[in-house]
């Protein structure tokens, strides 16, 4: 839009004489700010004349110049005069009297560097003790639940069984599958070398049933329910749901946490046979590109498993489950306020989860162990 | 008579294929106070959400300024947005943003405002809403009514000729509801700001309305038209004489 700029003169040499064009607003404030700015940029001016003789629009950009140039002179010890300002707009400059803009409060400072380890020390600590404090309540209230199954909300967790178990089931088939591929693939070139190849099958059915097929399900639920259960509670809390439930003396844990634990529990270990089993399902179809026929290899799993390798890995993934919920519903709860609030209880639940999977993975192989298992 | 600035034109709307507003039409002057009406639940939000062009009606028209929010797309629709700025009931605030951050967005894409005009010109519309002094404050570390005001400031960032505010005095104090009030009479008489207001303090909107319409939720359309003490003194329908005198419905 074509407008007349501000004028800019100097009578004489201790004097800037400004003259308002007739619109002052958004969009031409810019330029006016910018050209004044420079010229008020000597040292020698003594008087700075502001003539707002063609003024006829302003607006709060306008007024914000006015408010700069008298607070700037004022600063410099330049005396400020404002000449022809319509009576109109007087009160909106007369909002801003000099010193009425306080300087900004201070809002929660960012500590040192010295601070911050010693906060986030203490806070691993704190957090330790959170989530034992949290695993044990947890315990308690499903316990309590199951003797009591009426005050189960079974809807919402059948629910949940739904979106974690049912639908994870691709995802999980695909897995399992390349994870028993790539197992025999990969061990069937060193064993071909001592003409052992019949015990791929061996190595297959034995690290997919006792370790990798609960340990990859549990992984896949951190990223996908672990996560979304830290992110529907941590939603809750920030929309202040959680504080509602509470004063209706609802306890979160056992409306919300109950529920996807509940359902966590009863998924992992089924997902976990799944895993297993298209895992047994890859390595058979390396064996049979091998040449080895179907009876065969199955002959050799039978063979290579003891009666106890399923159920123990079928009470690990029962305890990753309930591991990866609980982690995934403490997050939640724990989520603070602010946009990022929730982004980062879902970060934290995954990382925490997958971390106290591999953390109890190594308790269950001592303990096996030490049980002869 | 002013012209209009806003022109809605048998506009019908609603949710999911149920209609809430039928067949509305009424215009809104430059420089006047307009205020929306209504039970809670009768269509009040979805009106300004259709009146901004958040929602494209199942009929109808909104003219803005001469143009038509409903079909304009592209550099039309944002020219159209420029002219108005917008509250939302719950204020809406970027959280991961300062409220002045939250005010220099639109004068940062919008502007070619120096960057300290900016944070002048930030400033000045938190002084005006009453929140000096809280620059650089996220919003989750002000209160609701504080956060509120924010938005306000926010909206008005640009200077816009229209302000949509919705319900902006709600959870506000009486006496920085009143210091609102007196900054949206001020800012329509000094600067010909038009606003569309809605709210339910009866105070305030004896206090600021050139004119209301009311929205009733049985009928869907508007059920009254004109100056706030006209309608109270001489309303034909006997709920928007309730309305206006505070008496429950009973019946
Ligand atoms: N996003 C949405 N999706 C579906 N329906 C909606 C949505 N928002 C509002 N509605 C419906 O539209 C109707 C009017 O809602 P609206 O929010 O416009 O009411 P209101 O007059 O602003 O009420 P209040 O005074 O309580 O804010 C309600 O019946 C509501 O159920
Ligand atoms: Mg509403």
């Amino acid at each position: 839009m074509p407008s007349t700029p501000l004028r800019i003169d100097s009578p004489d040499p201790g004097t800037l004489h400004l003259s308002l064009p007739p619109r002052l607003d958004i969009a031409t404030t810019g330029d006016a700010w910018r050209r004044a700015s420079a010229a008020l940029d000597r040292p020698d001016i003594r008087t700075l004349r502001v003539a707002a003789t063609d003024l006829e629009n302003i607006d709060g950009a306008g007024i914000g110049l006015l408010v700069h140039l008298r607070d700037l002179s004022q600063a410099r010890g330049i005396a400020f005069e404002l000449a022809a300002l319509p009576g109109r707009f007087q009160p909106l400059l007369d909002a801003f009297p000099p010193g009425s803009l306080p300087p900004p409060l201070k809002s929660a400072e960012p500590p040192g560097f010295l601070e911050q380890i010693g906060r986030s020390g203490a806070g691993l600590g704190r957090d330790l003790r959170d989530l034992l404090g949290f695993t044990g309540e947890l315990a308690t209230a499903i316990g309590r639940s199951l003797l009591h199954p009426r005050e189960i909300r079974w809807s919402e967790t059948w629910s949940t069984v739904e979106r974690a178990g049912v639908n994870a089931f691709p995802i999980i088939a695909l897995v399992g599958f390349l994870i028993g591929f790539i197992l025999a693939f990969q061990s069937a070139v060193p064993m071909q070398q001592f003409g052992a190849e019949i015990f791929v099958a061996d190595l297959v059915a034995l690290s997919l049933l006792r370790e990798l097929g609960p340990l990859m399900t549990a992984i896949v639920l951190a990223g996908r329910s672990g996560s979304a259960f830290a992110a529907e509670i941590g939603t809750m809390k920030v929309k202040e749901e959680l504080d509602a439930l509470n004063t209706m003396g609802i306890r979160p844990l056992r409306f919300l946490v109950v529920p996807r634990a509940l359902a966590a529990i009863i998924v992992t270990p089924i997902l976990a046979a799944f895993t297993s089993f298209f895992g047994l399902i890859g390595g058979l179809v390396v064996m049979l590109s091998l040449g080895f026929p179907l009876v065969t290899y199955v002959n050799q799993v039978r063979g290579a498993l003891s009666p106890e390798d399923f159920p123990s890995g079928l009470a690990k993934a029962l305890v990753f489950g309930l591991l990866v919920a609980g982690i995934g519903c403490l997050r939640g709860l724990q989520t603070g306020t602010g946009a990022s609030a929730v982004g980062e209880s879902t970060t934290r639940a995954v990382v925490a989860g997958i971390l106290l999977i591999i953390l109890s993975d190594g308790l269950f192989s001592v303990v096996f162990y030490s049980l002869g298992i | 008579m002013p012209s209009p600035l806003i022109r809605v034109e048998h506009l019908t709307a609603g949710w999911n294929g149920r209609v809430i507003l039928d067949d509305l039409s009424f215009e809104v002057f430059e420089g006047e106070v307009f205020v929306i009406l209504g039970g809670s639940g009768c269509g009040k939000s979805t009106l300004l959400k259709q009146m901004i062009g958040l929602y494209t009606p199942m009929s109808g028209h909104v003219r803005i300024d001469g143009d038509d929010i409903v079909t304009a797309r592209g550099a039309d629709r944002l020219r159209i947005l420029r002219k108005i700025g917008v509250t939302y009931q719950s204020g809406a605030l970027f959280g991961s943003m300062t409220l002045l951050e939250n005010i220099g967005l639109p004068l940062r894409e919008f502007t070619d405002l120096p960057e300290e005009a900016r944070i002048l010109v930030g400033r000045m519309k938190l002084k005006l809403v009453g929140l000096a002094g809280y620059e650089n404050h996220f919003p989750s570390e002000i209160s609701g009514g504080m956060q509120k005001r924010a938005a306000i400031a926010r909206a008005m960032a640009l200077d816009p000729r229209i302000l949509f505010l919705d319900e902006p005095s709600a959870g506000l104090d009486p006496v920085t509801s009143a210091g609102l009030d007196a900054l949206i009479r001020q800012l329509a008489e000094t600067l010909g700001v038009t606003f569309v207001i809605v709210t339910h303090e009866l105070p305030s909107i004896f206090a600021i309305a050139d004119r209301v319409i009311m929205l009733d939720a049985r009928t869907r359309t508007i059920v009254a038209t004109g100056p706030p003490a006209e309608l109270r003194d001489r309303a034909e329908d006997p709920w928007v004489r309730r309305f206006f005198n505070r008496e429950a419905d009973n019946g």
